[in-house]
């Protein structure tokens, strides 16, 4: 490969996410999205089907290529959505089993191999349980109404008036039965299955439900706990070697000279240099770690100035596009609404980059055998590895497989594959199967971070107390939750982009965790000038019914208005609410203050979500709690810190990350809303968490933190 | 300079000749294929490459192999008794304590280090021995569900 497309493909790559704020919403658009009646949701796939005559085209997908009837009576179901922890695994399942009417454990779930299963697009943005649960349990209805043909066929007679229970089909009027097993065993149903799936099939109702909406544990668990499941850093194949790449010293350096010859002794290291591209690959990951440090020292570089993390919100606004200000859309005059005001306010909020930091960083083992290739890979979407690497190495992509097993971790942080284009590189040179598994510091430093921001805000207030007007302008992190929920007639609300000098890329809820720091906390700076109490302020502007029944449910188990009265200098209370990705979400908080020390110590957090019919209670409270804790680090500590191209804390000792000391006392409530369709529940219950801890701050010091993550020792200061 | 060790690994004595500088994690991973053992950063800051070494749970990533030789060392590996979990790994299952998984062996031997010593702890004391335990799911409260689950289990 030529130097001019390695740097085209690395471009590539770190443009991706940092475009990905907008990318991805293109990229959810390959599935088209309809609503088909009573809350059907009916997905088309783009692509190839991987049914008999299929091809290229938006031909809709055949049966088989999401379900088949093994011999057993047991279904394989197939899902290009990978695991990362969110429990689609389960869920998946269940949906399929809810469909075709048998138990959980009779679905074996077949997730992210391209050789095997259909692109469901990449695992993000909350999509799996609007999109890709809708679009298997509509797979799964067919093929379950199909067998009840087949049965009907038998006993001649038509196939509505069957039913089917616990995989066995059952004509009401002779009693008589016919299980799944018996129809697999007559060996017509793998032709049958070549039927497209029909678009307005009848999906259980939620009030039918039995296998969804229930607790099914997830079902490789065993295997977790074991020790038994191989993750992409754990695939071993035979002959295999470990491999390591040189990074640059910091950002934008290019490589200028290497002396190969320096390693030219260590005759069981295969060493490979393509343009800017420099790796080894050995017996071990040491030794290959050594090579690459020998090489290091005879590299010379071309550096090139980057701003630091000290001037990071300067150089935010300094990049500023002015135009997107102006945008259409946007409303640029408030100024109607500020007139009429009696008092005007106005705050800028900031946000630092900070990192996902999935427990397990990216790994990948390329194997080619001739001109294919196979990789296991971490990363969201395997379609998109196998196109990334069929146009790395200038082949079709037929001959690449790409496979995600369930893997540590993701938080959006995972949606590019830079591991497996280089363990692809190393193994191809040396003609054996290679391992590439990024070091945390490689992860904290050649990945990508979730934006940092700068968020102007300003409002006006009546005489009574109520907005008047609403300007926000969002600086980075993009336009989710930039709207405010809150009714105000005279708004203007801007996402504005500008020089990220970072790669920057999705995130649990990506920008709305900041965007909503900002709103809320500015909300509660609009109570405080209005003298109203926060929780009276908020519902006093809210129309959404959702947003009001979790804030009032949240308040009452918080036991809300007499925890307000309470508070002191050294133990604050504050709330804050949301809405993103159709779910709803609000939390109370309880913190200790300790002026003198700069401590501040979250003590209880209590938060109401609902996200639609709910698919799997037991995941769904594990989503909650872990986005509440994940929230506490983005609140409180992680901040990603920067200078001369180089992060400056890419390790767990100088970027803290929330531990077992620092889990305070969750009481989660789940609200079951069973009058629309269910949405994602594992991004938005993260957005409440860090405004409500701001908001308590300044209900026992009088301080307004306006910066994340949010620093004691700004108290001491103060 | 390669060097032999010698250890029991999951009761199997295990020799292996390699640089003695290697970390244990590498050596148990790379070499004896037990990949149940993680790493998730190598300056023991996480806990995911825990292992059980003489009854006491060590962080494999900073444990050099030659310091493992003559040590008896257990792995999430060998935990389970044939097809029946150990007590700690039931009651992570039971509770649901994992959400992608990728910590659970960590958490699980460090637990079972822990009530080894004290099968009574205090939540202070688990979230003591724990707190090197990172879980980016950050499912710590039902992790801590499951660890005084299986101390009851234990006991019993
Ligand atoms: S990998 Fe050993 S403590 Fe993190
Ligand atoms: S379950 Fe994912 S890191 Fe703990």
């Amino acid at each position: 490969m030529t130097e001019e497309t390695l740097v085209k493909i690395t471009e590539s790559q770190r443009c991706e996410p940092s475009g990905g704020l907008t990318g991805d919403m293109k990229l959810s658009r390959r599935c088209f999205v309809q609503i088909v009646g009573a809350g059907l949701l009916v997905t088309v796939m783009e692509g190839p089907s991987l049914g008999r005559g299929g091809g290229r085209g938006r031909a809709s997908m055949t049966v088989a290529a999401r379900v088949r009837l093994n011999t057993d009576g047991t279904f394989a179901v197939m899902t290009g959505k990978v695991e990362e922890g969110q429990g689609s695994r389960a869920q998946l399942t269940q949906a399929a089993a809810e469909e075709l009417q048998v138990p959980a454990d009779r679905v074996h779930l077949i997730m992210a191999d391209t050789a095997l299963v259909p692109d469901d697009g990449i695992t993000a943005g909350s999509r799996t349980t609007p999109s890709t649960v809708p679009a298997v349990r509509q797979g799964a209805a067919t093929a379950r109404e199909l067998l009840k043909g087949l049965a009907a066929k038998r006993w001649k007679l038509d196939g509505s008036t069957l039913k089917v229970q616990n995989g066995v089909i059952t004509n009401a009027a002779t009693k008589e039965t016919i299980s799944y097993t018996d129809l697999a065993k007559a060996g017509e149903v793998e032709e049958l299955f070549q039927q497209g799936i029909s678009s307005d099939v009848a999906v259980m109702n939620v009030s039918e439900w039995d296998v969804l909406g229930t607790s099914v544990p997830r079902p490789n668990g065993r295997d977790l706990v074991t020790g038994a499941h191989r993750y992409p850093s754990d695939i071993i194949r035979p002959n295999m070697l470990f491999g390591k790449i040189l990074r640059p010293p910091s950002y934008g350096a290019t490589l200028e000279s290497i002396d190969l010859s320096s390693v030219a002794d260590m005759k069981d290291v295969v060493v490979v240099r393509d343009g800017q591209f420099v790796g080894c690959a050995a017996a071990t990951s040491f030794r290959a770690a050594q090579a690459v440090e020998a090489l290091a020292k005879t590299a010379s570089w071309k550096t090139v100035p980057h701003p630091s993390s000290k001037e990071l919100f300067s150089h935010l606004k300094e990049h500023a596009r002015t135009g997107d200000r102006s945008r259409p859309g946007n409303k640029v005059s408030v100024e109607k609404g500020l007139s009429e005001a009696d008092k005007v306010l106005s705050a800028t909020y900031e946000a630092a980059y900070i990192q996902h930091v999935p427990m397990e960083p990216r790994a990948a083992v390329a194997e080619w055998s001739g001109d294919k290739l196979t990789v296991w890979a971490g990363a969201d979407w395997p379609q998109r590895v196998q196109r990334d690497l069929a146009g790395a190495f200038n082949i079709p992509a037929e001959r690449v497989r790409a496979i995600v097993p369930d893997m540590g971790g993701g938080f959006g942080g995972k949606h590019s594959a830079e591991a497996a284009e280089e363990a692809a590189r190393l193994a191809k040179a040396a003609g054996r199967p290679v391992s590439a598994r990024w070091t945390r510091a490689e992860e904290f430093t050649w990945a990508y971070f979730r934006p940092a921001a700068v968020i102007e805000c300003k409002a006006g207030l009546d005489a009574n107390g109520r907005i008047t007007a609403w300007d926000f302008a969002t600086i980075n992190p993009g336009g989710a939750a930039a709207d405010t929920p809150y009714a105000i007639a005279d708004k203007s609300i801007a996402s504005v982009g500008t020089d990220s000098p970072l790669a920057q890329g999705p995130y649990r809820c990506l920008g709305a965790t900041v965007n909503n720091f900002a709103r809320e906390s500015f909300m509660d700076e609009l109570a405080a000038a209005a003298g109203a109490d926060p929780l009276a302020f908020r519902l006093a502007h809210l129309d959404n019914p959702r947003i009001r029944r979790v804030l009032e449910t949240v308040a009452k188990h918080f036991d809300w208005p007499a925890r307000r009265k309470k508070v002191t200098a050294e133990l604050g209370v504050g709330l804050a609410c949301g809405t993103e990705k159709n779910s709803v979400v609000a939390a109370c908080v309880e913190v200790e203050i300790d002026r003198e020390q700069g401590g501040i110590k979250v003590r209880e957090v209590c938060e109401a979500f609902e996200c639609g019919p709910i698919q799997n209670p037991a995941n769904l409270t594990s989503q909650v709690q872990g986005c509440i804790i994940m929230g506490l680090g983005g609140a409180l500590s992680e901040e990603i810190q920067f200078e001369n191209g180089k992060i400056l804390n890419a390790g767990f000792s100088e970027y803290r990350v929330p531990r077992f000391s620092n889990v305070p006392k969750i009481d989660v409530h789940l609200i079951d809303n069973r009058d629309i369709p269910s949405a994602g529940g594992g991004e938005t219950p993260i957005i409440a968490v860090a405004p409500a801890i701001g908001n308590a701050i300044f209900a026992a010091t009088g301080v307004r933190i306006r910066s994340m993550p949010m620093r004691g020792l700004l108290l001491k200061q103060a | 300079m390669d060097a032999t060790v010698i250890f029991t690994v999951n009761g199997q004595k295990t020799t292996v000749i390699t640089d003695p500088r290697r970390s244990l994690l590498d050596v148990l991973r790379e070499d004896l294929h037990l990949t149940g053992a993680k790493y998730g950063c190598g300056e023991g800051r996480c806990g995911a490459c825990s292992v059980i070494m003489d009854g006491r749970r060590v962080l494999s990533c900073i444990t050099p192999v030659g310091e493992a030789n003559g040590k008896t060392i257990r792995t999430i590996e060998g935990l389970a008794d044939g097809d029946s979990l150990h007590p700690v790994q039931e009651a992570f299952l039971e509770v649901g304590a994992m959400q992608c998984g990728y910590c659970a062996s960590g958490m699980i031997l460090t637990a079972t280090a822990l009530l080894e010593r004290n099968p009574n702890p205090t939540d202070e004391e688990i979230v003591k021995e724990m707190n090197v335990n990172l879980c980016r799911c950050n499912g710590y409260t039902k992790i801590l569900q499951a660890v005084r689950r299986a101390a009851e289990k234990i006991r019993r």
